[in-house]
């Protein structure tokens, strides 16, 4: 266990204001490599904006973020080398909807890892695989189903040979029908030993994955501990509060 | 069924939601000849005189029009003297291009013809259709005055659009070679019309030689295919987080926009060879520099908005796989803003094609300048509601079959598919 001991994200003290407002208030947190980390807490209090300063899609104003041994800070090399590393997956999917499936699994590895065509488009239709839907490699995302969508966004992240995933709530803009297929995909992903941060309502999915479960209000990690702990035996009041909200409506 | 799944999937959507039907036409329906008539006078009793006041109206439109077709028909058929455009056909087309270097001018023709042919096959245009429009341009053509040897060579361009028609069909490998020869289709098209100094084959013609139709038409075709790509340089300057240059493409478009283009135009005539003394740039390249600088600040706004229309995430989705700027915006971004600026792009043509007329100012002979040059000779003195009657049909015809093929590009580009 030495190998999986050792941290691949870094956080300390890291905050973050939009204007006056102080979104993350001093997060501290490290995630080892292969650990599957689940984010939940209530609407607003910054579960986004947290995963999202790990990629840099938003930036922190103070306070320490490392990913594999990169420090994140204005440097656009680095900041794009640690994107190259970390996949990530969006409520909304943003897939490109001018681009078929395939084109928008291939786009990263081609143009950004420089890999050739052909050697993506066989990553790309093996990762179709992976996800269950090879036959719908020459659609356009319009043509395809939510769920559908998903597992698309899902295989392109994985085109990047990423080390960590980063999920933003994959299940909410799905029809409840379709979201059994996506967290299925997700926890294979997660028996393959991938390092996810899941920010996620599906509590099933989380009791069941996680190593760990951050819960957030107010732009601070209130508590934090294993599935088992964190559901049968929630120390802070906020949590309880936020457990019997979300599990008894 | 040889439709791609976009077209398949806009069927289905057409499909079930299907409009109200509309209450039946009494045209064109296969009822025997009582219910027909009974039925057209449902029609008109219903759209026609459905009040008094639309009975009225009806009756004082129809009045007008029998008057307006009376002696308008009269005056085309028989009181206009309609020698003048076939005496003038030739300055009309192509000014005062050398006869006998307008073999050119036919290759040009051909080469986008061939391009043209070979598109609609290579890009899935339904046969039936594909071909109507050919034959439709085509017959446009030999409804003109044009001689014997014109003619043959309109059939030639035809059977060259027919033949890359039915050669490339079905072949998507050809797209990408076909995107490449349009581009260099523009440069090819000067080449020629312009020639080499001193060459035996392709002796130069200067500009000065230049014009009617083929002015027009090349003045309007350099300032879009220029404008486009400095537009969309404009556009990203102007979002750009560079204070200096996000201020500069402001000021430039905003100026431009608040100037009337005769104004450009004449500054450009005025303006540039101060600039450049020592180059000696000719009026057309000069008339050419006014368009474009004036297009360009209105295809800035025009991708301005288009790239105002892409969704934040596509940014950040294109941002999270390591793109870097320049990457995103050629991948992700601006294909889409164009598409959604298509239509609007096809319209600063069309009112660019038109507004060429201005470049009378300026002592160029572009299509009207060649018409009022046509009237002002002595022999054909009065003839002005011929000749401008002539300019203008051309003007409409082609701006009509651009503005139709707008909605079938951005039928083809998925502009409202694939959302
Ligand atoms: N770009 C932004 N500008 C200003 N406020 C923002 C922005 N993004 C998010 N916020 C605010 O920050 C808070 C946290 O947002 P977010 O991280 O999306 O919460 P969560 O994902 O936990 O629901 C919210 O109150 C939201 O309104
Ligand atoms: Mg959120």
């Amino acid at each position: 266990m030495t190998q999986a001991a050792d941290p691949i994200i870094i956080c300390e003290d890291v905050h973050k204001w939009f204007g006056d407002f102080h979104v993350l208030r001093g997060i501290s947190v490290e995630i080892r490599r292969g650990e599957k980390v689940v984010i939940c807490g209530p609407s607003g209090s910054g579960k986004s904006t947290f995963i999202r300063t790990l990629n840099r899609l938003e930036e922190h104003q103070k306070g320490r973020i490392v990913v594999d041994g990169i420090e994140l800070t204005s440097d656009l090399q680095d900041i794009e080398a640690i994107r190259r590393e970390i996949g990530m997956v969006f409520q909304q999917f943003n897939l490109f909807p001018h681009l078929t499936v395939l084109q928008n699994i291939t786009l990263g590895p081609i143009w950004v890892r420089k890999m050739k065509k052909s050697e993506a488009e066989e990553l790309a239709m093996s990762l179709l695989e992976r996800v269950g839907i090879p036959e719908q490699a020459h659609k356009y995302p319009a043509q395809l189903s939510g769920g559908q969508q998903q597992r698309v966004a899902i295989a392109r992240a994985l085109a990047m040979q990423p080390k960590i995933m980063l999920f933003d709530e994959p299940t909410s803009a799905l029809d409840p029908e379709m979201i059994k297929e996506v967290l299925d995909v997700m926890r294979e992903l997660a028996h393959s030993g991938m390092t996810m941060l899941v920010v996620t309502h599906e509590m099933g999915f989380a009791r069941e994955v996680a190593d760990r479960i951050l819960f957030f209000d107010q732009g601070q990690i209130v508590e934090e501990a294993p599935p088992a702990e964190f559901f049968d035996a929630p120390k802070q009041e906020r949590t309880k509060l936020f457990l019997s909200q979300i599990l008894h409506h | 069924m040889l439709s791609t799944p976009a077209a398949q999937a806009q069927d289905a959507a057409s499909r079930t939601s299907r409009p109200a039907p509309r209450p039946e036409s009494p045209f064109g329906s296969g009822l025997p000849l009582r219910r027909r008539l009974r039925a057209a006078w449902a029609w008109i009793r219903e759209n026609l005189f459905s009040t008094w006041y639309n009975g009225i109206l009806t009756v004082f439109t129809l009045g007008l029009l029998y008057l307006a077709l009376k002696h308008g028909l009269r005056w085309v058929l028989l009181e206009a003297r309609w020698a003048v455009i076939p005496a003038n056909i030739q300055p009309l087309m192509v000014g005062t291009y050398p006869r006998a270097q307008l073999w050119r001018v036919w290759a040009v023709l051909a080469t986008l013809a061939l391009l043209s042919g070979l598109s609609a096959g290579a890009f899935g245009a339904r046969l039936k259709r594909a071909a109507a429009w050919g034959a439709g341009i085509a017959a446009a053509f030999l409804l003109l005055p044009l001689s014997a040897v014109s003619r043959a060579m309109v059939l030639a361009c035809a059977g060259l659009y027919g033949a890359g028609l039915l050669g490339a069909r079905g072949r998507r490998a050809l797209r990408p070679w076909l995107v490449g020869a349009w581009f260099l289709s523009f440069p090819w098209t000067l080449f020629l019309l312009w020639g080499v100094q001193g060459s035996q084959l392709l002796p130069r013609v200067e500009t000065s030689w230049w014009g009617g139709l083929l002015l027009t038409l090349i003045l309007a075709v350099v300032g879009i295919c220029c404008s486009l790509p400095i537009g969309i340089l404009l556009a990203l300057g102007r979002r750009s987080s560079l204070p200096a240059i996000s201020w500069c493409c402001t000021a430039f478009i905003e100026v431009v926009r608040g100037t009337p283009l005769v104004a450009v135009v004449f500054m450009a005539h005025l303006l540039v060879p101060l600039f450049l003394p020592d180059f000696r740039i000719d009026k057309v390249v000069r008339a050419m520099i006014g368009f474009t600088v004036f297009t360009s600040a209105y295809m800035a706004e025009n991708v301005r908005g288009g790239l105002q229309s892409v969704p934040k995430g596509q940014y950040e989705a294109a941002l999270a796989l390591g793109m870097n700027s320049p990457l995103m915006m050629v991948l992700v971004i601006l294909p889409q803003a164009l598409r959604a600026v298509v239509p609007s792009i096809i319209g600063q043509f069309i009112s660019l094609f038109k507004d060429t007329s201005l470049v009378a100012i300026i002592g160029l002979l572009d299509l009207l300048g060649v018409a009022r040059s046509v009237i002002a000779n002595p022999q054909w003195l009065g003839l002005q509601a011929e000749v401008f009657l002539f300019a203008g049909l051309i003007y409409w015809v082609l701006s009509y079959t651009l503005s139709r093929s707008s909605r079938r590009i951005e039928k083809a580009l998925g502009v409202a598919g694939r959302r």
